[in-house]
């Protein structure tokens, strides 16, 4: 996966709470066995209509938000099915950050493992980029190392992230590579298991 | 003295690998089922990077999520049949297990886990699916995954994994009559939302859940992901151990009762804290249905839709307006007063024995609602032949229900088994979020027994006063 270290991004504003994986990715498109090409199918029921044409009353088919990489949602972001789909459509589409009240364990983890940075901000916090991205056209400052969100207006703001996830992410690497450096000990472990 | 622990705590300690600072702990995976729907990529990162299944013994594989569920072997749907033979060839290349969509054994992943005997208290298991928490019923750590993660497990048997806080919800008394395990739960997450388990392992305990039959605690533990939980478990007692004897998985013999003897030790110690406690009576439960377009947007029977206009908190206001929008449904109608046009009795949720005979019980002579169109799916092959054995298919097609083969089906509708939009169903599956059963399409969540006088009826009933006290 691609390291992220830091990223300067046009911001697309998302006030929903609750956005489940099934409105990330439609269950139709789960058929697919590569890990490529979700971006096009995006948030497919809502930026498409019955007839596969696109919703002008959706937020993200608007000019404004074209070429948009940060992604600014609701409490509780991506809860429902573990779908993997989903982090991949949204790297796919374009999305490299992501910042909400909170996210749902599993996709929380699917994120940090495609390379996607997920931020927990608060409410207030949120409240504040959801404002200023439906107003403006509107850019963040994503800094890892320094776990720093900020704007060109004098926002800025500290995150948590734990060290492993920073780690991984800062350098891109391979987990499953780390992983089978412990291959002897996961042996002895499994001699006495 | 030993420090007194939760179950949670002693599963985790026996199956830590590795622990290092500022690390995640290295957790070992007793079993991994897998499916072919969040497979494919996995493999294919295997193959990529050269590696092999480290544990194909500890690895099981079926087809569920698209499977058809009438015709079979014939598969229509070209790409479908493309991610099923996909899932055939992996099995064979890494030497896995696999009960395709022609063996004895095959059905949906949470059902046959369990029914293999594969499912054991005090084991660790994974699968790329958010349901996998229903092996918690029987005291084994058992959480969703994603594909990457799904890959890391094939090629380590292990996964880097925080240590999860506790949460206990202890549910007190006896549910009503009439009133089920998936009412339970609706309540669980209606009271306290869909994101009160996130970051938890939610140990379920009191009276109301040691009364549960084990595939009443499938159906509480299936829906922990609703309420944000990767993982919900029950400690194991002579119910879990009854369920397990004779299981083809499970130890045989002399070495069940050592089984035993050791399961007995997965409760939580007296005095051990938990991060959180939540509380509920069971006896104050009633029928559940949902209305809106997450699980936690639940009502008893006898509510009515709620009214956006009296809700002060603006977030919380536009939701229920968007769901209300979505679902149709004007603010104070009665939920009494939906008409469905479809019933869906199946998924991981609601679809072992007992709950076809539980819904077939509300049935018994009468006929579904002429404007209703109705089918059952059996969560598995065996299910499915023990109910005909039992008479059970007649019964429902006498009733004009259709009798299908195991899957997912209508639960997420992958398949051919697709709600049209606009119209409604009750359905005894667990997610009611927009399109979940076809685009457009409109899902109210309940149990079996719901969901059957539902489908009489053609609106939603308190199953209650459909049918006389069985006891």
């Amino acid at each position: 996966m691609e390291p992220i270290k830091t990223h300067n991004g046009l911001v697309y504003p998302l006030p929903k709470r609750n956005v489940d994986t099934d409105q990330i990715i439609p269950k139709q498109f789960l058929k697919r066995i590569e890990r490529a090409g979700f971006g096009q199918f995006l948030f497919y029921n809502w930026r498409f209509d019955e007839n596969d044409q696109p919703r002008t009353d959706f937020s993200l088919n608007q000019p404004k938000y074209e070429g948009v990489s940060v992604l600014i949602g609701g409490d509780n972001f991506g809860c429902g099915s573990s779908r993997e789909h989903a982090p991949w459509a949204l790297l796919d589409y374009g999305f490299k950050v992501i910042i909400a009240p909170s996210f749902a364990d599993i996709f929380y983890n699917n994120t940090t493992k495609n390379g996607i940075l997920a931020i927990r901000l608060s409410e207030q916090q949120v409240d504040y980029l959801l404002n200023q991205a439906e107003k403006n056209s509107y850019t963040l400052t994503i800094d890892l190392e320094k776990q720093k969100v900020y704007d060109k207006l004098g926002f800025e703001a500290g995150f948590d992230i734990p060290a492993y996830n920073k780690h991984m992410l800062l350098n891109g690497l391979d987990e499953i590579g780390i992983t089978l450096s412990y291959a002897d000990q996961i042996t002895q472990f499994e001699q006495t298991h | 003295m030993k420090q007194p622990k939760t179950i949670i705590e002693k599963i985790w300690e026996k199956h830590t690998v590795v622990q290092e600072p500022d690390k995640p702990d290295l957790l070992y995976i007793d079993l991994h089922l897998v499916h072919e729907v969040t497979s494919p990529q996995a493999f294919e990162g295997l193959r990529l990077a050269g590696r092999k299944v480290r544990q194909p013994e500890r690895t099981y594989a079926t087809v569920d999520h698209n499977v058809p569920t009438i015709h079979r072997p014939l598969i229509r749907d070209e790409v479908a049949r493309k991610q099923m033979e996909t899932l055939r060839s992996n099995c064979a290349e890494f030497g896995i297990r696999l009960a395709d969509i022609d063996h004895p054994d095959q059905g949906i992943v949470h059902v046959i886990g369990p029914q293999l005997g594969l499912t054991q208290p005090g084991k660790t298991i994974v699968c790329g699916d958010s349901h996998t928490s229903t092996h918690g019923a029987f005291g084994a750590l058992a959480f969703g995954i994603g594909t990457s993660e799904v890959e890391h497990v094939l090629a380590t048997q292990t996964l880097w994994q925080n240590k999860p806080k506790t949460l206990n919800v202890h549910i007190e008394g006896s549910l009503g009559t009439g009133v089920t395990a998936k009412d339970l739960i609706l309540a669980i997450i209606s009271k306290f939302g869909v994101k009160f388990g996130t970051g938890y392992v939610l140990e379920y305990t009191g009276e109301a859940i040691r009364k549960l039959s084990m595939e009443e605690r499938m159906s509480v533990c299936n829906m922990s992901i609703e309420a944000g939980a990767r993982a919900g478990l029950i400690s194991p007692d002579e119910t879990t151990f009854e369920y397990l004897r004779d299981r083809r998985y499970a130890p045989e013999g002399l070495d069940f009762e050592a089984a035993v003897s050791e399961w007995k030790n997965l409760v939580t110690d007296e005095g051990a804290a938990y991060d959180h406690t939540v509380y509920l009576d069971a006896s104050e439960i009633e029928p559940q249905v949902t209305w809106g377009t997450n699980p936690g947007m639940c009502l008893p029977i006898s509510a009515n839709v709620p009214d956006p206009a009296l809700i002060e908190d603006k977030d919380e206001r536009a939701s229920v307006e968007q769901a209300l929008a979505y679902m149709g449904l004007e603010a104070n109608q009665q939920l009494t007063s939906i008409e469905i046009q479809h019933v869906f009795i199946g998924s991981c949720t609601n679809s072992r024995i007992t709950d076809l005979r539980k819904a077939a019980s509300v049935i018994k002579g009468r006929k579904v609602h002429p404007s209703v169109r109705a089918m059952v799916v059996p969560g598995s092959f065996t299910v499915k032949m023990q109910a005909e054995q039992e008479g059970l298919d007649q019964l429902f097609q006498n009733a004009g229900f259709e009798w299908r083969d195991a899957g997912c089906s209508m639960c997420l509708a992958m398949n051919e088994d697709v709600v049209p939009a606009g119209e409604r169903c009750a359905s005894t599956s667990n997610r009611n979020f927009e399109g979940r059963q076809g685009t457009g399409a409109r899902t109210h969540l309940a149990s079996p027994e719901m969901a059957a006088a539902a489908a009489i009826e053609g609106r939603f009933v308190d199953v209650r006063q459909v049918v006389a006290p069985t006891v």
